[in-house]
């Protein structure tokens, strides 16, 4: 700052060391982090008393204990006899399953929004608002009770399921699909795809090459297309089709078998993406926007077709525009997801709410939390950051 | 100008009415439409859906509903055990009639209740004035309504004092409390989010640490998180035996939280100030804080009241989570009530969360329609 | 930020944080003038707001108990519902003098959470409860292989459940959730098969169900309950006060000493009577514990002896209908023990 350059014509006799600045901000700072370290100290201080008042254990050791709870959706293996890490792991694994899936539903709709709003079609642009101006002014705790109480629990019960096409049941237990058992020869279908991948990138490779040494095209998209389809299946077919369903059956109490989607990951999963898709399509349809009208209409000019204008003109440059709001977004959705508890879906908070409750290891569970969420925070703004600078205008 | 050529006419032509298709209702039809084939499509398609639900959606609201009654009987099929035809399915409004008092004042001592409404009434009669532009007195209106207001308000609610009978902050429920905690929440985020993000702009190393850190940490975890850190662990921050009342736990955590969501607003407004400014304002012999509050701020809050709203609306969205830590706001005390033998039928859900959602729409909705007005009133057109 | 901060202490110093406590818990009762009682959220029988507001209940009548001990004012109790998450820390900081909401003794919580119970004012176990109606032929917990059990998360209850299945070798489906209220709506909406918890509480929560009577409690108990009022390690004069209020509760009942005739047992000659109204001359058994001697009186006008307040409110005075069973006196086959009064 500037202001010390300023000379009082009364300074000369009366001016202390106080007036400086430097050392104004010096004693600012030291008076901040004295009352900083003071308050630390009486926190800490207090707690350790609380803490041996209370005769509480403290440490992170409870951490290999037996859990002794079950938790009704995992994804790797656990049980009862498992660990409190294991479980934590668990409740974290899904909070990525809830938080990854929403993330692409949500862009999806987001984006099919942010267009509709954009649209020349006056009933798709009302709909659309219509559904923004919706879900952005309501609390997503009431989206999440929306679809788990209002939908999915006036669902039939098990024994009266709506059955789907293709074998699959919907009631109030969740939906349940036939699952995919794969048989031997299976694992010629994977090398396929891997070979698949392969060869595109190497098309996708020549191609450009082609392109700026020759100006030729090449259709890159059908040919990666037909590849990544097509070597996979045939694949399939020389292994003899080895794919059995198995289907839900009924039983005593509930649908045995097949693939369950349980119904609190469905309503939190609907619920976050259909949240967090009306606050997506603002930042696209502002994004679209963003892009000021010279630029199609120098892309018509230089013989672009309305698609080529979109895809090489306006959506790099809109990017650059949606990315750090969408990011934000992103993380949002992530943080919505600890609402789980709300409906019992075992996310990393539920999970670490019951360790909580059971060992009383309080200050320990929420530090958990927030190193978690924070970690994945900064992995995610690294990542997006990343992709920004990648995406980011190259002036030369 | 008079010619003689015959063939060339003498008077204008009148003006003709443009073609039937380029005009009135067909034209607009067909421009918004029916466009292209794509759009035609699309048409049919929503008005299919349109069709489809609409007329069933709103015969559930409003034909079908159950509008009185005292009990779940009202509401349910005579297979559920009501009086309602098998098949029927309609809101049961007359769930929201039977509790709506429960659902402005929770569990409220009734004989208090008086005193709720008092503070409501002071909070519209001196919030209106102050949304109104042209309406005087400003300075004072705003003196009132955040100095003088919270701290009547805070006697009147809380009682014990001056004959009044104390209510407990356990009792307090429904939209009072969430109007309650936005409100302070709101009023205290602003100032703490600008002290934050000047921290944040800072010179002083310690200082802009500080504000770092505690903007990161916060804005990094979910709220629900905060909660709970406030409601099981601040007592044990706490010397032995000095207690905290729950719901100024709940009130501490929310304003923290919305506090530093606040403060990456205000430093969007503050990056936003061209240089010449602050260096005009060092030039004039300004000291920091009349330069910050004379020259930055008022320009950097105008750029971000967009920001700044939405964040007060994510605040009052965000107070609905005092559910989890077991405080009963709106939504919390309509999701209770769903339990109650007395009205628990298959509707009764939909209903509350419709109201719930009715509520909280309009309320989040007018403040984004009055911060688009501001917006549009306070623009001096320098930006582009 | 400062501006901020003294704004919320200043708020805090006018009213909304509550005391100052020391090691005397009791010395701290009797500054602020009542007891602040923990109790469960809403719990019919146990601990429930009526419709006026005023808490009843078993667990509730403990904690009024105690405010009649310490100052003859059975009215000078606050109560503070808490949930399973919030009961321990509530307790372990000072916020609440005495837990008294269905929690069950083990020795965990007495070591490491630094608690010490009081007593049993309710011997339960963990039973399960099912909607016969639509499972019919179910009557044993040992055909509910497979079935979706809904269970409150964190209690000790989720724990037994676990560990019941597996030594039957059993498969189930566990749907768990934070709040009482939030398992009574899913099991009542039929997201679960089974409703799982101790049998007092099956009882309780069968009453708020849509149609009570279609669901029945299923015969096994799978685990001991022993549930009793708590408070913090370290204060003897304290845990003294309230363990002897809930025995004077159940000598009262042994002796026959009611609500009703409290006035006239003063006069009686019975010297184990004499000594537990404090009717003796020169007795100083109720000093000794730092309480006033006509204690037990105030105990019993209050809230009446430990089997008037268990008709009352989960006995067959009350819509729970729970019959004494492990609670009765030991005299009459039961489990409820007190220690004597001399």
């Amino acid at each position: 700052m500037a202001s010390q350059d300023i000379v009082r014509h009364d300074a000369g006799s009366r001016s202390s060391f106080l007036n400086d600045p430097k050392i104004r901000g010096l004693i600012y700072q030291t008076v901040l982090f004295v009352l900083l370290v003071a308050f630390v100290y009486w926190i800490v201080g207090n707690t350790i008393e609380n803490l041996r008042r209370a005769n509480i254990a403290s440490g992170f050791g409870f951490l290999n204990n037996r859990a002794g709870f079950d938790i009704s959706q995992s994804m790797i293996e656990y049980s009862s006899d498992s660990r409190y890490s294991r479980a934590l792991v668990v409740g974290l694994l899904n909070t990525l399953l809830v938080a990854v899936t929403g993330i692409v539903t949500a862009s999806i709709m987001g984006f099919l929004i942010g267009v509709g709003r954009l649209a020349n079609n006056w009933l798709i642009r009302k709909i659309c608002m219509v559904y923004v101006e919706i879900f952005r002014n309501i609390p997503p705790l009431l989206v999440i009770f929306f679809w788990y109480f209002g939908v999915i629990s006036v669902l039939p019960a098990p024994r009266d399921s709506v059955q789907l096409p293709l074998s699959s049941f919907l009631n109030n237990r969740g939906f349940f699909l036939p699952k995919a058992v794969w048989g031997e020869g299976a694992w010629l279908i994977l090398v396929g795809l891997v070979v698949a991948i392969a060869m595109v990138w190497f098309v996708v490779h020549r191609a450009r090459k082609r392109q700026e040494a020759t100006g030729q095209q090449f259709p890159v998209l059908w040919t990666s297309a037909g590849l990544i389809v097509g070597l996979p299946l045939l694949a399939f077919a020389l292994a003899g089709f080895p794919l059995t369903f198995e289907i839900p059956t009924k039983s005593t109490f509930n649908l045995v078998g097949g693939f369950q989607i349980k119904p609190e990951f469905l309503a939190l999963y609907l619920a976050l993406s259909f949240y967090t898709a009306a606050f997506i399509a603002e930042i696209v349809r502002a994004g679209i926007l963003g892009v000021s009208k010279g630029q199609s209409e120098a892309s018509f000019a230089l013989g672009l077709r309305s698609r080529q204008a979109l895809r090489l003109v306006i959506v790099p440059q809109a990017m650059r525009i949606v990315i750090p709001p969408l990011t934000s977004q992103y993380l949002n959705l992530t943080k919505n997801s600890s609402l789980a508890i709300a409906i019992g879906f075992p996310d990393l908070v539920a999970v670490g709410g019951t360790i909580l409750n059971q060992t009383g290891q309080s200050i320990e569970i929420v530090a958990i939390w927030m190193v978690i969420y924070l970690g994945i925070s900064l992995l995610t703004s690294l990542f997006m950051n990343w992709f920004n600078a990648k995406m980011a205008l190259v002036e030369r | 100008m008079e010619h003689d050529v015959s063939y060339v006419r003498t008077e204008m032509v009148n003006a003709q009415a443009a073609p039937a298709s380029e005009r009135g209702v067909v034209k607009w039809l067909r421009e918004n439409l029916v466009a292209t084939p794509m759009d035609a499509i699309l048409t049919i398609i929503s008005i299919a859906l349109l069709v489809y639900f609409l007329p069933s959606a709103l015969r559930w609201l409003f034909i079908d509903a159950q509008w009185s009654g005292s009990d779940r009987s009202f509401c349910a099929t005579v297979a559920q055990g009501g009086a309602q035809p098998d098949g029927w399915s309609g809101a049961c409004w007359a769930f929201v009639k039977a509790k709506y008092e429960q659902f402005l004042f929770g569990r409220y001592t009734i004989s208090e209740r008086w005193r709720v409404v008092l503070v409501g009434a002071m909070f519209v009669a001196l919030f209106v004035p102050l949304l109104i532009p042209r309406a005087p007195y400003k300075l004072a209106n705003a003196f009132l309504l955040f100095v003088v207001l919270p701290i009547v308000s805070f006697f009147l609610l809380v009682g014990g004092y001056f004959g009044l009978p104390r209510v407990e902050t356990q009792l307090w429920g429904g939209l009072m409390v969430t109007l309650v905690l936005s409100f302070v929440a709101i009023a205290v985020s602003l100032p703490l989010g600008i002290l934050l993000a000047l921290g944040r702009r800072s010179d002083m190393p310690v200082i802009k640490m500080f504000s770092v850190i505690f903007i990161e940490t916060v804005r990094g975890v979910p709220l629900v998180t905060v909660l709970f850190m406030a409601s099981v662990m601040l007592p044990l921050f706490l010397p032995a035996g000095v207690t905290f009342d729950k719901f100024l736990r709940a009130l501490i955590g929310v304003a923290l939280f919305a506090a530093a969501y606040m403060a990456e607003v205000v430093r969007g407004g503050l990056q936003a100030i061209p240089k010449g400014q602050y260096e005009g304002a060092d030039s004039l012999g300004l000291s920091y804080w009349q330069k910050t509050g004379l020259i930055v701020l008022p320009q950097a809050l105008k750029l971000v009241i967009p920001g700044i709203v939405n964040t007060f609306i994510g605040i009052f969205k965000d107070t609905s989570l005092v559910y989890i830590i077991g405080m009963f706001d709106l939504l919390g005390i309509i999701r209770q009530n769903f339990a109650d033998a007395t009205w628990a039928t298959a509707q009764t859900p939909m209903t509350g969360l419709i109201f719930a959602g009715f509520v909280f729409w309009v309320f989040c909705f007018g403040m984004s329609r009055y911060s688009i007005y501001m917006e549009r009133r306070l623009d001096t057109g320098y930006r582009r | 930020m400062n501006k901020t901060v003294k704004v919320v202490l200043g708020v805090a110093a006018l009213g909304f944080a509550a005391s100052t406590a020391s090691a005397a818990t009791l010395d701290d009762v009797k500054a602020k003038g009542f007891v602040q009682c923990g109790v469960n959220t809403a719990l019919a029988g146990f601990s429930a707001p009526d419709d006026k507001g005023d808490w009843k209940g078993l667990d509730v009548d403990l904690c009024r108990a105690v405010a009649a001990a310490v100052f003859g004012d059975a009215t000078k109790v606050k109560f503070t519902p808490t949930n399973a998450k919030e009961r321990f820390t509530a307790l372990q900081s000072g916020e609440i003098d005495l837990l008294s909401r269905n929690t069950t003794w083990t020795l965990s919580r007495d070591t490491s959470l630094g608690f010490n119970f009081a007593g049993v004012n309710y011997y339960d176990g963990q039973g399960f409860m099912i909607n016969a109606k639509k499972l019919p032929g179910v009557n044993s917990a040992l055909q509910l292989s497979g079935a979706s059990v809904c269970v409150q998360s964190g209690t000790t209850t989720e724990l037994n459940l676990a560990d019941y299945f597996k030594a039957n070798n059993l498969e189930y489906n566990p749907v768990v959730f934070e709040k009482l209220e939030e398992v009574n709506a899913a099991y009542d909406a039929g997201r679960c098969d089974a409703y799982t918890t101790d049998q007092s509480g099956l009882y309780s929560i069968r009453l708020t169900l849509a149609a009570p009577d279609d669901h029945i409690v299923l015969p096994e108990i799978i685990s001991k309950e022993p549930l009793g009022p708590a408070v913090r390690q370290g204060d003897d004069q304290w845990f003294d006060i309230v363990k002897w209020s809930l025995y004077a509760m159940v000598l009262a009942e042994e002796y026959g000493i009611t609500q009703a005739n409290v006035d006239e047992m003063k006069n009686s000659p019975n010297p184990d009577i004499k000594r537990i109204l404090g009717t003796e001359a020169d007795s100083k058994l109720g000093t000794d514990l730092g309480l006033s001697n006509d204690w037990v009186v105030n105990i019993i006008k209050a809230v009446g002896n430990y089997g008037e307040s268990f008709e009352r409110n989960v006995g067959q005075g009350s819509p729970l209908k729970i019959a004494r069973g492990l609670n009765a006196l030991w005299t009459k086959g039961g489990l409820q023990y007190a220690m004597p009064i001399r």
